[in-house]
């Protein structure tokens, strides 16, 4: 059953990457285009020599593009499997479809924006080859803080449900978890490496469309992914329950 | 109040929560596997390299950037 979910989980992936391969080309390759092309005006201004391309721009943007965010999906796909797997039945009486669509919310909120909140997506030009090593494992580092606070928040909010009701607390799991977040995103360091004359417009349309096509792989994979499980899942009717429902 | 078992609530079945013994070494192969393919779109040949030269990085520059990973 877990192997059906996992492939399950990576098909659907691989459907919500399309989607956002469609976001991507429409609203992402624009900015990227224009980012590019004040990098190589900045290179000609400086006189250096053009690079030389070891792939073609056509390429990059084309099966370049659709490769890279349909590989994402796929893997993201498999681990949001699991990470269903291990809350269904766990959070509460949620169905498939309520829990699948909770842990997107959840893995969005934690894998993707708090980090880009203090390390956000950058298009080419924006950033120093020196600081490679430095920035990644910061970005990388940050998503791991992130995921290790929402769990600890959602282990938090269990322990309090029958002393504080569900309610109020996934409320205060919620502030658990921004609160950490807060001293992590004032302790970690800084980084600003957008060029001077970069123009603004493209930074945050860049940015924008980044988020956007995050936000549609996740949603996507968090609606689809429950319709299309939950009659694999096991589960068991109250008819036949060892408590039956009282009546009063 | 009194709890009525209403014919909604006799459809909704309840989730049956899938044994961590059963789950784990799933989680472990596919997390290790997903992992790798995120590795490669989101840091190969940046940071670190596995594979030598810059196509892999090339190849996946676009979506890597459009994703939020540090490149450059
Ligand atoms: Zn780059």
């Amino acid at each position: 059953m877990i192997r059906s979910l996992l492939v399950r989980g990576m098909l659907v992936g691989l459907a919500a990457a399309l989607l956002a391969l469609v976001v991507a080309w429409i609203f992402g390759e624009p900015q990227v285009g224009h980012a590019i092309g004040f990098e190589e005006h900045q290179a000609a201004l400086a006189g250096e020599p053009p690079e030389p391309e070891l792939v073609s721009r056509s390429m990059q943007k084309t099966l370049g593009l659709a490769t890279g965010i349909g590989l994402y999906g796929v893997a993201l796909g498999g681990l949001f499997a699991l990470a269903f797997a291990f809350a269904y039945g766990r959070i509460g009486s949620f169905g498939a479809r309520a829990t699948s669509a909770l842990v997107a919310l959840a893995g969005f909120t934690a894998v993707e924006l708090a980090p880009f909140m203090k390390y956000p997506a950058n298009p080419p030009s924006v950033g120093s080859p020196d600081t490679i090593g430095k920035r990644t494992a910061l970005y990388f580092g940050l998503i791991l803080i992130s995921v290790l606070f929402a769990i600890a928040a959602v282990l938090i909010g269990r322990r309090l449900a029958p002393r504080l009701g569900n309610w109020n607390a996934a409320l205060t799991a919620v502030g658990v978890f921004i609160a950490l977040l807060g001293v992590a995103y004032l302790t970690m360091p800084t980084v600003q490496e957008v060029p001077k004359d970069f123009p603004a417009v493209v930074l945050w349309r860049f940015r924008l469309s980044s988020l956007g096509i995050q936000a549609t792989l996740w949603t996507a994979l968090g609606l689809l992914f429950g319709p299309l499980t939950e009659r694999r899942l096991p589960h068991r009717s109250p008819a036949t329950a060892a408590t039956p429902i009282t009546t009063a | 109040m009194a709890q009525t078992a209403s014919p909604q609530s006799h459809s909704q079945p309840i989730p049956v929560r899938i044994p961590v013994r059963q789950l784990l070494p799933w989680a472990i192969f596919a997390a290790v596997l997903a992992l790798l393919l995120i590795y490669f779109v989101g840091a190969e040949q940046g940071a670190t390299s596995l594979i030598g030269g810059h196509y892999v990085h090339e190849f996946v520059h676009d979506g890597r950037h459009l994703l939020g990973f540090p490149c450059h």
